[in-house]
């Protein structure tokens, strides 16, 4: 034991024995992703920008996975756990397939992936998804999950890193919430389109995971389209 | 008798001045309960650099200020002037680096008021380095000091926990890999002007481009023996968000709950005409 003076007190220091390091099997890669459903369609975008810290891994990392012609899946967080995720729903699309000899609608990818997320409840998968597609009907159905798999319908979401940026205003400007005399018009495709755009560029601004480029992907009957919109870089 | 001189730091009595370690160490435990946590301290995470040419110094910095992975600032000044011939680039904690240059700033002007002279820049960095050490790193002020006195153009860095060191380039910051790379590449002895500003700019936008802490705009300061020239920006971010839709709010979106408008009472105590000469 060794003792230290330190303006005139006493203190004793002694060897704690081995100091353990923890590994950690997880790391935070950044990326926001939105959803949203309209009457006929339904739209998921997310940036591409893919980090680790206060580096840039990749600017051109799409989080955005077509499963389907009417479902497309959002997902971000912990970029392995994406990857081995989207590989095992692809895995499990064709096994369906294969086995009703139908494909899989929106709700059922979701109820799946519910359980497929809530499997592994005590070594989680990092990720937060939101799946945006067709229902059966025709109409816009967006759902989103937590990393253990509680889910439900939203008519739109935001998730990720600049979620809390986007869902305040999308709250506003598709839900008309905290506002009053205002007409409740419905949702075309080009507004949703405008302002997810708008939205994404404003994240940019504020949040140092966000930027790059914006890809989004519009999904009506006719199929799956993608457009993509530079953001900052810096 | 021996007086302290108003031109020099007051220095403390003995040994190092942990005052309030203490009370930290009981904030922390009273604040830290596992739900709240203690404010964190909005860190620059910056790309500064400076370099040593013909005829004096440039200094370079970005304009981002993040405060935990958010931007607080997208247009923040990170070049702090000294003195007339000296400025100083300041990375790590905002309020550190604003506080310590300021309080450097204002006790070389008292010496300059004493003396009659422009500070060396070595004055500036003793003083710099007496505090910082004495404080042992809690003050988390990460600063490229550049100036030109009449023994010539200086640049040097200062640490947290005080060290020094006298270079004739420099990039710090959480940017700083992706700068050395450029100033590693381009520096050589004696450039131009010109030479010069573009390479520091090149630095910081590497650092803009490279780092998620760094970003917005570069702000560069030339010093010389005749004068300083500021500019800020000197190069502006080439992103320019063009967003398509109106976000107004008409009047009437908030309601108006209720309206109560009460008249203030007031009553003439006194009244003074003066008359101003206006011939």
């Amino acid at each position: 034991m060794q003792h230290c003076a330190d303006g005139g007190r006493m203190r004793e220091y002694h060897y704690t024995g081995p100091v353990e390091h923890k590994f950690s099997p997880y790391a935070f890669n950044g990326g926001t992703v939105l959803a949203i459903a309209g009457d006929d369609f339904a739209l998921v975008a997310s940036d591409t920008r893919l980090s680790e810290g206060y580096s840039i891994h990749s600017r051109d990392s799409p989080k955005c996975y077509k499963l389907t012609d009417t479902t497309v899946l959002g997902c971000t967080g912990f970029h392995g756990d994406c990857l081995t995720l989207t590989k095992i729903i692809d895995a499990r699309l064709k096994m369906y397939k294969h086995a009703n000899n139908k494909g899989m609608t929106s709700g059922a990818i979701a109820a799946m992936l519910s359980t497929i997320l809530y499997g592994r409840r005590f070594f989680p998968y990092y990720v937060y998804n939101i799946v945006g597609g067709l229902d059966e009907e025709g109409r816009g159905a967006v759902y989103s999950f937590d990393p253990v798999g509680s889910y439900q319908r939203d008519s739109y979401k935001a998730g990720g890193s600049a979620s809390a940026m986007l869902q305040p205003l999308l709250d506003n400007q598709i839900g008309y919430k905290n506002m009053e005399n205002v007409e409740h018009a419905p949702l075309s495709l080009d507004k949703a389109v405008q302002l997810v755009r708008d939205v994404f560029i404003s994240a940019a601004e504020r949040d140092v995971y966000t930027g790059d480029a914006l890809k989004i992907s519009i999904i009506t009957k006719e199929g799956v389209r993608e457009e993509t919109v530079p953001l900052r870089k810096d | 008798v021996d007086m302290a001189l108003s031109n020099v730091l007051e220095l403390p009595a003995s040994g190092f001045n942990f005052e309030n370690s203490a009370r930290n160490a009981v904030l922390e435990d009273v604040l830290g309960d596992g739900k709240t946590k203690t404010p964190k301290p909005m860190k620059t995470g910056t790309t500064i650099a400076g370099v040593v040419y013909k005829d004096g110094v440039v200094l370079g910095a970005d304009t981002r200020a993040t405060s935990s992975e958010v931007v607080a600032d997208k247009m923040c000044a990170k070049i702090h002037y000294i003195a007339p011939n000296i400025y100083c680039c300041g990375a790590g904690t905002a309020a550190d680096t604003e506080k310590t240059t300021d309080l450097l700033s204002s006790n070389l002007t008292i010496f300059s008021m004493n003396s009659s002279r422009n500070p060396r820049v070595i004055m500036a960095v003793s003083i710099l380095q007496d505090m910082l050490f004495r404080y042992h790193g809690q003050i988390g002020a990460f600063l490229i000091l550049g100036g030109v006195d009449f023994t010539g153009s200086h640049l040097y860095s200062v640490g947290p926990y005080g060290s020094v060191n006298e270079v004739p380039y420099l990039a710090m910051g959480s940017g700083d890999h992706a700068a050395m790379g450029i100033l590693e590449d381009g520096f050589k002895p004696r450039l131009e002007l010109d030479e010069a500003k573009t390479l520091v700019c090149s630095a910081i936008h590497a650092g803009i481009m490279s780092d998620l802490g760094s970003g917005s705009n570069v702000d560069l300061c030339v010093i010389t023996r005749q004068g300083v020239d500021y500019i800020r920006p000197y190069q502006e971010s080439e992103f320019k968000d063009q967003r398509q839709g109106r976000y107004k709010y008409k009047p009437g979106t908030t309601p108006i709950l209720r309206e109560n408008v009460e008249p203030v009472e007031v009553e003439v105590m006194q009244e003074t005409v003066q008359k101003m000469d206006t011939a």
